[in-house]
């Protein structure tokens, strides 16, 4: 087993609303990132997915805050640090985080390169402005860039090449995890592969040692991370690899969430898309049983009941249902035949 | 589909061109379109390929540079508010931004009822009306009930654009453009939308045009589909034809990039240009 870089044990975050109510929205998360593997995120808007990517960090401003849990990088324990230490020292060097809209994290009125300064003069080693200069340039050369695009302004920069210029700045002291939020959603498909390509590069080119990727639609995260997690309305429902987590979803909301995956592949038109009907729970007061309950279509009284656990299952995986394995695949099988007829 | 095919809409030599002198960009470049009756058509292209300005000339948003729309055979004429109107009775659309569809001052009840106006329903009584939005509203799984006093933004995104639905509903057109109507909201109300959609073509037999660029919804949803470069149609043809056996580079290239599951998905092709 190779060394774990990122290991988040039970953390919980909330929102505390204007009307003083909280809304625990990433609720006892814990996951492992090891060196050289990359996890992905998928879920439904407002699963808590990117409120996630920013707990992950430590970085903590209203209305986010911190309730419990334990953050540890490297071997180093960052919960309870002072936010200005967090800023100084763990964010860009030690995880470094792409957000959603990450081509508006340009400032117009500055050229790429003043912006590369800002970034290392606050944490890296290099002080100069013709240092900085070569070691951008490098950095750039390295992950396939134009060392051109350092002279330009952002507005003479087409969106997937911010988008990319964005994500060299991000990773360009060396993180040890890269947080990507969505980072192709908003490109088309060409600007979407060369952004994903240089993802993929990043961690060939020893730039970073593992990454978390966000996003919603599974065709993608199926081709980029290793393992996939599921959530659902703040909590972990699923985890296993990429190919277990889209050819044998065990959860039956990450088995909704497959049977929505629409690609251009032959097949695709006889499959009846399968939508799941209802609207997450309100975290505000969530339900105490299965926060899936209400719309899944293998729910029995006890679902509701009492708080489901996340199951361990071996192997990696885990899930978070009362039925077993075995029940679930069964289900499973028995809706395939009856659709089939 | 019928043996009989009917054209609805069909365009000749339509062209735009958005600046002047060196600026000047075509963004359509004559373009010959055939709709019929009842079809499902997917228009794809990237970012900058002109399918929006060309939905924008179809719709009457915007006049063409040259060329000429014609509708149900005869020569489209919009040239006064009131043929327009008559015009958007039969011919309407869902965009791709749901938060901005909507008039911000007025309630749901207004948005609906201006549909039931629209198809000549002003004068029918309040009791009928009201019927009328309820179907209307229960056919996209809301609840007529919770929206009445409600104003669109304290909806959702995936809401809205069912509600979105719920008016094509009421105003049975002929012919629907949805322009990315998808593309804001997250993949599981994706299918729920697209089904929707899908199940109101049937019920009230309307041509669909979708505008995307999303190769895997076009193939899913569509009987044919054009794909777009620069300005023209450089492939078209039957879903099957153009998706599983793409014959021009452009479409191959489209279709290599696009995240897939079954088959390999090679990213060693990319070329960092641009």
């Amino acid at each position: 087993m190779s060394k774990v870089v990122l290991d988040v044990r039970e953390l919980t975050t909330k929102y505390i609303t204007r009307f003083q109510e909280n809304v625990y929205a990433v609720d006892h998360v814990s996951l492992k990132v090891e060196e050289g593997k990359s996890l992905g995120i998928a879920g439904e808007s407002g699963c808590g997915k990117s409120t996630l990517a920013l707990s992950l960090m430590g970085y903590y401003f209203p209305p986010l805050h911190y309730t419990s849990g334990e953050i540890i990088i490297d071997g180093r324990n960052i919960t309870g640090m002072n936010p200005d230490d967090i800023r100084r020292t763990i964010l860009g060097t030690e995880i470094a985080y792409i957000p959603q809209a990450a081509m508006n994290a340009l400032n117009p009125t500055q050229k790429v390169i003043n912006f590369i300064e800002d970034v290392i003069q606050a944490h890296g080693p290099y002080k100069t402005k013709k240092e900085i200069y070569e070691f951008a340039k490098g950095a750039f050369e390295t992950l396939g860039l134009p060392a051109e695009a350092l002279q330009k302004y952002p507005v003479e920069l087409s969106g997937g090449m911010k988008q990319r210029t964005v994500i060299a700045v991000s990773v360009i002291l060396f993180p040890q995890v890269l947080i990507a939020d969505e980072p192709s959603s908003a490109l088309d498909v060409t600007s979407q592969k060369m952004v994903i390509r240089m993802l993929k590069n990043l961690m060939e080119d020893r730039f970073i040692k593992s990454m978390i990727f966000i996003t919603h639609e599974l065709p993608l995260l199926y081709n980029v991370t290793d393992d996939i997690m599921v959530m659902y309305a703040g909590q972990i429902v699923e985890k296993a690899t990429a190919k277990e987590a889209v050819f044998d979803p065990l959860h039956p909301y990450s088995k909704g969430l497959m049977g929505s995956i629409i690609v251009p592949e032959s097949g695709l038109r006889d499959v009846k898309l399968a939508a799941i009907p209802g609207v997450p729970p309100n975290l505000k007061n969530p339900p105490s049983g299965c926060r899936f309950a209400e719309r899944c279509k293998f729910v029995q009284p006890e679902c509701t009941a009492n708080p489901v656990a996340l199951r361990e299952i071996g192997g990696g995986r885990s899930y978070r249902c009362i039925l077993s394995e075995d029940e679930l695949r069964e289900t499973y099988a028995k809706e395939a035949y009856q659709n089939a007829r | 589909m019928p043996d009989e095919k009917k054209v609805i809409l069909s365009t000749s030599g339509l062209t735009k061109v958005f600046g002047l002198g060196a600026q000047k960009t075509l963004a359509v470049d004559h373009v010959n379109l055939t709709l019929y009756e009842g079809e499902v058509v997917s228009i794809v292209g990237e970012s900058g390929s002109g399918k929006t300005t060309l939905a924008k000339i179809l719709l009457g948003l915007i006049n063409p540079t040259e060329g000429e729309v014609y509708f149900q055979g005869k020569k489209r004429d919009i040239s006064t508010q009131k043929k327009r109107q008559e015009y958007w009775k039969n011919i309407q659309a869902i965009f791709q931004d749901p938060y901005s569809s909507y008039n911000i001052f007025n309630k749901i009840d207004a948005v609906l009822l201006d549909c039931i106006r629209m198809r000549g329903g002003g004068k029918l009584p309040q009791a009928k009306k009201v019927e009328m939005m309820a179907e209307a509203c229960s056919f996209v799984n809301l609840k007529f009930e919770e929206l009445t006093n409600k104003y669109p933004f304290e909806l959702s995104g995936g809401q809205m654009q069912r509600l979105m639905i719920a008016r094509i509903f009421l105003l049975k057109p002929k012919i629907l453009f949805a322009d990315e109507p998808t593309s804001m909201i997250d993949a599981c109300s994706r299918a729920t939308i697209l089904d929707m959609l899908m199940q109101l073509r049937k019920e009230i037999g309307m041509t669909v045009i979708f505008i995307t660029h999303d190769i895997g919804l076009a193939y899913y949803v569509s009987d044919s589909v054009y794909i777009m470069e620069r300005g023209k149609f450089v492939e078209s043809g039957s879903a099957d034809e153009v998706i599983l056996h793409p014959k021009e580079p452009y479409t191959q290239r489209l279709l290599s990039d696009v995240p897939k599951i079954y088959e390999e998905w090679d990213l060693s092709t990319v070329t960092y240009s641009s």
